[in-house]
C-alpha cells in the first residue's frame, strides 16, 4: 500500500510544485519506489521542473478516460530510475478530472509505488480538493507572509472536514508544515514573519525551512529539481525534509541570519 | 537620545503588525467555519415560532454560535417590540 502525500497551500506560487518535484525525488532517491502526480488541470508545470516535457505523451486524464494505460503515460525520470512522474492535462475542461477516477488511478498506483506525491493546484477548488481527498499526510506549503498563512489555515480546515479520511471518520490527514521562500536576514529585521509567528497561529508539525534562495531559479530553468543541487541551502533543506519525514529526527537549519558581518554592513542584497 | 537609541525607538514592525492582524483574522475564520450549518434555518423557525405569539421584526432575533476550548454555546437574543418606553429583551 502506498503512503499519498498531498502539497498543498491554498495561495498560488508558494513552492507547491518545487517542492513536489524536490520531496518525490528525495524519496525515490532513498530506495522508496514514487510517483509524482500534476493535479493542475490546464496548467501543467512539473512536467517542466522535472524536465521531462518532451517526453510527454499521455497525460492524467487520458488515463482516467481509458484512452492510455498508466504504464503509457507514467514517464520515468532520467535521474532515478525508481520516480515516475504522471503529467497534467493540458485540457481547459475543469470536469476532466472526477473523483472516482482519480480514486481508481490511485488504487492503481497504490499496488506498485510506496509513496504517491499529489502536486496540488492553487485556489480552494475542485482540483486541490481533488488532490487532498485521497491524501495520507499533507505538506502544507506556506510563505511567511499574510495572505500565505491565511490560505494555509483555510486548507487545514477543508483537510478536516473534506478529505476522505474525515469523510469516513478515520485517523485524521497527518498535516505538516513546510515553511518555504524563507529570509533569515528579513525576519531578524522584523519585515518578515517568522518561524515562531507563523507557528503561533498554525501550530503544524514543522518538516522544515526552506531559505529564498537562487538555486531555485537555476533549478527550474534546468528542469531538475532542486534537491538534486546538493550545494544548495535550498537543496539541503528539502533533503532534510524528506529525511525528518522518512523519521530521522534532524536539527532546524537556515533558520538564522548568517550574513558576513561586511555583507550586513555595506547593506549587500542576496 | 543617543543615535542607537533613535534607530531602535523606530516604528513597531511590519511582521509584529502582520502577526496581530492574522491572528485576530484566523481565529474569526476558525469559528465561522465550525459554525453549525443549520443555523439560518432555526433562526427562521424559531421566529415563526415566536411570531405566533408576539410581533416581531425580522431582525429582532439573532442566533449567535461561540466556541472556546472546552465548550459551544448557542446564544439566542430576542429583541420584544416597544411597548412601553424601554426596551424588553428575552435572553436564552
Ligand atoms: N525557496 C525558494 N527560493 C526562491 N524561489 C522559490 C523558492 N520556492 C519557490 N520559488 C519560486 O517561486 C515560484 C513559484 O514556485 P512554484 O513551486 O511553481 O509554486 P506553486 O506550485 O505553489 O505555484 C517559482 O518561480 C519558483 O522558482
Ligand atoms: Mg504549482
Amino acid at each position: 500500500m502506498a503512503r499519498i502525500i498531498v502539497v498543498t497551500s491554498g495561495k498560488g506560487g508558494v513552492g507547491k510544485t518545487t517542492t513536489s518535484a524536490a520531496i518525490a525525488m528525495g524519496l525515490a532517491k532513498r530506495g522508496h519506489k514514487t510517483a509524482v502526480i500534476d493535479f493542475d488541470v490546464g496548467l501543467r508545470n512539473l512536467d517542466l521542473i522535472m524536465g521531462c516535457e518532451r517526453r510527454v505523451v499521455y497525460d492524467f486524464v487520458n488515463v482516467i478516460n481509458g484512452e492510455a494505460s498508466l504504464n503509457q503515460a507514467l514517464i520515468r525520470d532520467k535521474n532515478c530510475n525508481l520516480l515516475y512522474i504522471l503529467p497534467a492535462s493540458q485540457t481547459r475542461d475543469k470536469d476532466a478530472l472526477t473523483l472516482e477516477g482519480v480514486g481508481r488511478i490511485l488504487e492503481e498506483l497504490s499496488k506498485d509505488f510506496q509513496y504517491i506525491v499529489c502536486d496540488s493546484p492553487a485556489g480552494i477548488e475542485k482540483g486541490a480538493y481533488l488532490a487532498l481527498y485521497y491524501a495520507d499526510d499533507a505538506f502544507v506549503v506556506t510563505n511567511p507572509e499574510v495572505s500565505s498563512v491565511r490560505d494555509s489555515d483555510r486548507m487545514l480546515g477543508i483537510l478536516a472536514s473534506k478529505s476522505r479520511r474525515a469523510e469516513r471518520n478515520e485517523e485524521p490527514v497527518k498535516e505538516y508544515l513546510l515553511l518555504t521562500r524563507y529570509d533569515p536576514s528579513r525576519v531578524k529585521s522584523g519585515e518578515m514573519l517568522g518561524l515562531d509567528d507563523v507557528q503561533d497561529i498554525l501550530s503544524l508539525q514543522l518538516l522544515g525551512i526552506i531559505p529564498e534562495s537562487k538555486s531555485v531559479l537555476t533549478a527550474s530553468n534546468s528542469g531538475i529539481p532542486v534537491i538534486l543541487d546538493e550545494k544548495s541551502e535550498a537543496g539541503q533543506a528539502y533533503e532534510d525534509v524528506v529525511a525528518r519525514y522518512l523519521g530521522e529526527d534532524r536539527p532546524h537549519r537556515f533558520i538564522e541570519d548568517k550574513k558576513g558581518f561586511f555583507r550586513k554592513l555595506f547593506g549587500g542584497k542576496s | 537620545m543617543s543615535l542607537l537609541d533613535y534607530f531602535r525607538k523606530s516604528k513597531p514592525k511590519s511582521a509584529a503588525i502582520a502577526k496581530e492582524r492574522l491572528q485576530i483574522l484566523v481565529a474569526h475564520e476558525r469559528t465561522a467555519r465550525n459554525r453549525p450549518s443549520y443555523l439560518p434555518q432555526l433562526q427562521k423557525e424559531l421566529l415563526d415560532v415566536i411570531r405566533k405569539y408576539v410581533n416581531v421584526d425580522q431582525d429582532a432575533i439573532s442566533v449567535n454560535f461561540e466556541q472556546d476550548e472546552n465548550q459551544e454555546t448557542l446564544e439566542l437574543n430576542i429583541v420584544l417590540p416597544d411597548y412601553q418606553q424601554e426596551n424588553k429583551s428575552v435572553n436564552m
